[in-house]
């Protein structure tokens, strides 16, 4: 079956699936977390200003950053490889792999890694490549996608994740979370000791001493960027902050917004590859800036979609991802966030319709912790996918242009009225209508539509001095 | 007498005009004098939802062109036009011989409730109606303008009144404008999940601000034919609730 192009196919497919009950279960999980974090934290929307203020900072001199960065990340020891799209990260991070001779490699979580698509690529070269993230190891052993920014298996239930291990690792069944965590624990603990190569995200880098931060809520990150020889760090290359009291001001909002932790478990502040007085740490550190459309993306109206610190808030708080999950956005980032960046980053062709997959309801901003202004974005998307030749749902064109005419000529909207009152009761019955022509139909294949009113509120006011 | 201008929205002119004339009666009740001018149509957000970005100028340039000639506050039944006209019309007019006019109008108008509560310091309107209800705050209202407790408050003091509050209150329903009929798939799932915990509370009555999202609700409870019945915050204060 061939993958589906638009939103409203992929929708169609998640739509009342097994998946869509347990994403909303968790995205209701996790926005219960995130309030009660940030109600009782006083100093939340000063935090959220001054985080604001930071990352936009960073990216209006985000070339000066960079420099900084990656001058301090080679001055310790380190590489670091400016890629311009998917393909220069993927050979790049496979030639490291041929000239150490990598066999094994472990990863932490990383966004940039399923942006560019890096496992397959690796696996064609002979190598082992393990998901040491339980939510990625989950993904990677049922050969699944992941639907959500943080939590990349909540479309599935601990029992399915049970049956999944049953399955393919030949475990007991269980659906306790606890036991299923323990189960991964201990088949992954081998595979950190015999990996040649780690390879993680960052969360964060540190332009003033080229450090990277990388949070992680089960360890697994700080043993993935430590315990085997070669460090392969993935990092999208807005991700700066210019120095270290910065980070830590982007660390208040991060685990409050994303899980409702004040401080994920492990917070990793990784400086250099081992120094020769170190007793143990990776003998190489690789850091791969990847662009892949955020230059562009920078330059348009929704450069501050790049302000993003990817703490998932927004897909909680959407009732469009809480209804369809992260698979039906398609593309690697999903919600409201993917819904502005995957255009953004690769244009709005094909991703054209995805600025219309929302309400606009705003609960994005609300509690979005760098308070970027997705609506506002989804709206100057939809501007700019409106002009194409054939517009997302183009079909309404001639609806809303004749609407236009219609409502700046109060003459006519004065007939508009009265027509639309006469169709609107030919087509009801006892005040409701239950079927609907053409596209409207797509309104009354759910919903019943109150019949229009035999006479117009502007027609009684025009009476009733009389 | 304060003179203040109904700016009615195209859906109560075309669907319930009740709705409106519950307004004025609302309005009257504590002493305006309500003016109704008739050359206003549509604020102009259909076109603004589909990214109709010169459409939606001409509707909104139309629009305060009609209100910039009046006096007095600009009140509106519906918090998702009155954020249109607040927060949108300006930025549509932006650079154009409307821009100035854009912000005047901008800066007048009010939706009822914060009329009455904010500029007025009326929390009481002094009516009757028995019925337990839970109030939705419909989205633009809620985050674009701050309207939930100016309604919450007007309502707890009707007579007879019981108000509950529904799980995640401050969801959407789905409705969202021409969404509804773009993705009706997924409207209609976000309207379940909305009318579930509207149920859950067992009350008789959802009230709300903005009429698009009411019939969004009142056509999803009589598909699962449920004896939840919906009605305008304006209705309630006019004392004309239909039973």
């Amino acid at each position: 079956m061939s993958e589906p192009v638009t939103f409203v196919e992929r929708s169609a497919r998640t739509l009342g699936s097994h998946g869509a009950a347990a994403n909303l279960a968790g995205a209701r999980r996790f926005t219960e977390m995130r309030d009660g974090a940030v109600a009782d934290y006083r100093p939340l929307e000063a935090m959220r200003d001054r985080a604001r203020q930071i990352r936009l900072h960073t990216l209006a001199n985000l070339d000066r950053y960079l420099e900084q960065f990656a001058d301090e990340v080679e001055r310790l020891g380190g590489t670091v490889f400016f890629a311009a799209d998917a393909t220069e990260a993927v050979d790049h991070v496979r030639r490291i792999a041929r000239d150490n001779g990598v066999e094994r490699v472990i990863k932490s979580k990383s966004m940039i890694s399923e942006e560019i698509g890096l496992n397959h690529a690796l696996e064609a070269d002979g190598c082992r490549v393990v998901e040491t993230d339980l939510g990625e190891f989950i993904i990677q052993i049922a050969d699944d996608r992941p639907s959500h920014i943080i939590a990349p298996a909540i479309h599935r239930t601990a029992a399915d994740v049970g049956h999944l291990f049953a399955d393919r690792l030949g475990v007991p069944f269980t659906d306790d979370a606890d036991e299923l965590n323990r189960l991964a624990r201990a088949h992954l603990r081998a595979e950190f000791l015999e990996a040649d190569m780690g390879v993680s995200g960052v969360n964060f880098g540190v332009a003033d001493t080229g450090s990277l931060c990388v949070v992680t809520n089960e360890g697994n990150g700080r043993l993935t960027t430590t315990a085997p020889r070669i460090h392969v760090a993935l990092m999208g290359m807005e991700r700066l902050v210019p120095d270290m009291a910065d980070l830590a001001q982007m660390l208040e909002v991060l685990a409050r917004s994303g899980t409702g932790q004040r401080l994920s478990v492990y917070t990793n502040i990784i400086t250099g590859p081992r120094r020769p007085e170190d007793p143990d740490g990776p003998e190489q550190l690789h850091v791969v800036v990847l662009d892949n459309g955020r230059t562009r993306a920078l330059s348009g109206e929704t450069a501050e979609i790049l302000a993003c610190i990817r703490c998932g808030a927004c897909l909680n708080a959407c009732p469009v991802y809480r209804a369809v999950g992260g698979h039906a956005y398609g593309d690697v980032y999903p919600g409201p966030i993917g819904a502005v960046l995957t255009p953004a980053l690769f244009g709005l062709d094909p991703w054209g319709d995805l600025p219309y997959a929302s309400t606009l309801c705003g609960a994005c901003r609300d509690v979005c912790p760098v308070r970027i202004d997705i609506p506002r974005m989804l709206v100057a998307l939809r501007q700019e996918a409106a002009a194409a030749p054939s517009p997302p749902f183009g079909w309404l064109r001639p609806g809303l242009k004749l609407y236009t005419a219609v409502a700046t000529r109060p003459s006519w909207w004065r007939w508009f009225l009265a027509i639309g009152s006469l169709l609107g009761r030919t087509l009801g019955r006892g005040g409701t209508i239950e079927r609907l022509p053409f596209h409207a139909g797509g309104w009354t294949r759910y919903r019943s539509l109150r019949a229009p009113a035999r006479r117009s509120f502007r027609a009684w006011w025009s009476n009733r001095g009389a | 007498m304060p003179t203040v201008q109904l700016f009615v929205t195209c859906l109560i002119d075309g669907f319930s005009p009740e709705v409106g004339r519950a307004t004025v009666k609302v309005l009257e009740g504590v002493g305006c004098e309500v003016a109704f001018p008739d050359r206003q149509t549509c604020c102009g957000q259909p076109a603004y939802n589909a990214g109709l970005a010169a459409d939606a100028a001409r509707m909104a340039a139309a629009t305060v062109g009609v209100l910039d000639e009046t006096e007095g506050a600009i009140v509106l039944p519906s918090g998702s036009c009155a954020d249109m006209l607040v927060n949108h019309a300006p930025e549509l007019l932006a650079g154009t011989d409307l821009e100035e006019a854009a912000g005047r109008v901008a800066a007048r108008v009010r939706e009822l409730t914060q009329y009455l509560v904010d500029d007025r310091g009326i929390d009481d309107v002094d009516v009757a109606c028995d019925a337990t209800v839970v109030y939705h705050p419909s989205c633009h209202g809620l985050r674009n303008l701050g309207i939930r407790e100016q309604a919450e408050r007007l309502l707890d003091a009707v007579h007879g009144v019981e108000r509950r509050i529904p799980d995640e209150v401050e969801q959407c329903c789905g409705f969202g404008g021409l969404f509804s009929v773009e993705l009706p798939a997924v409207s209609a799932e976000i309207l379940r999940i909305k009318l579930d915990q509207l149920e859950a509370t067992g009350a008789d009555l959802v009230v709300g601000g903005d009429l698009s999202c009411l019939l969004h609700i009142e056509g999803g409870l009589r598909r699962r034919d449920s004896s939840m019945r919906v009605c305008h915050i304006a209705e309630i204060l006019g004392g004309s609730v239909p039973s």
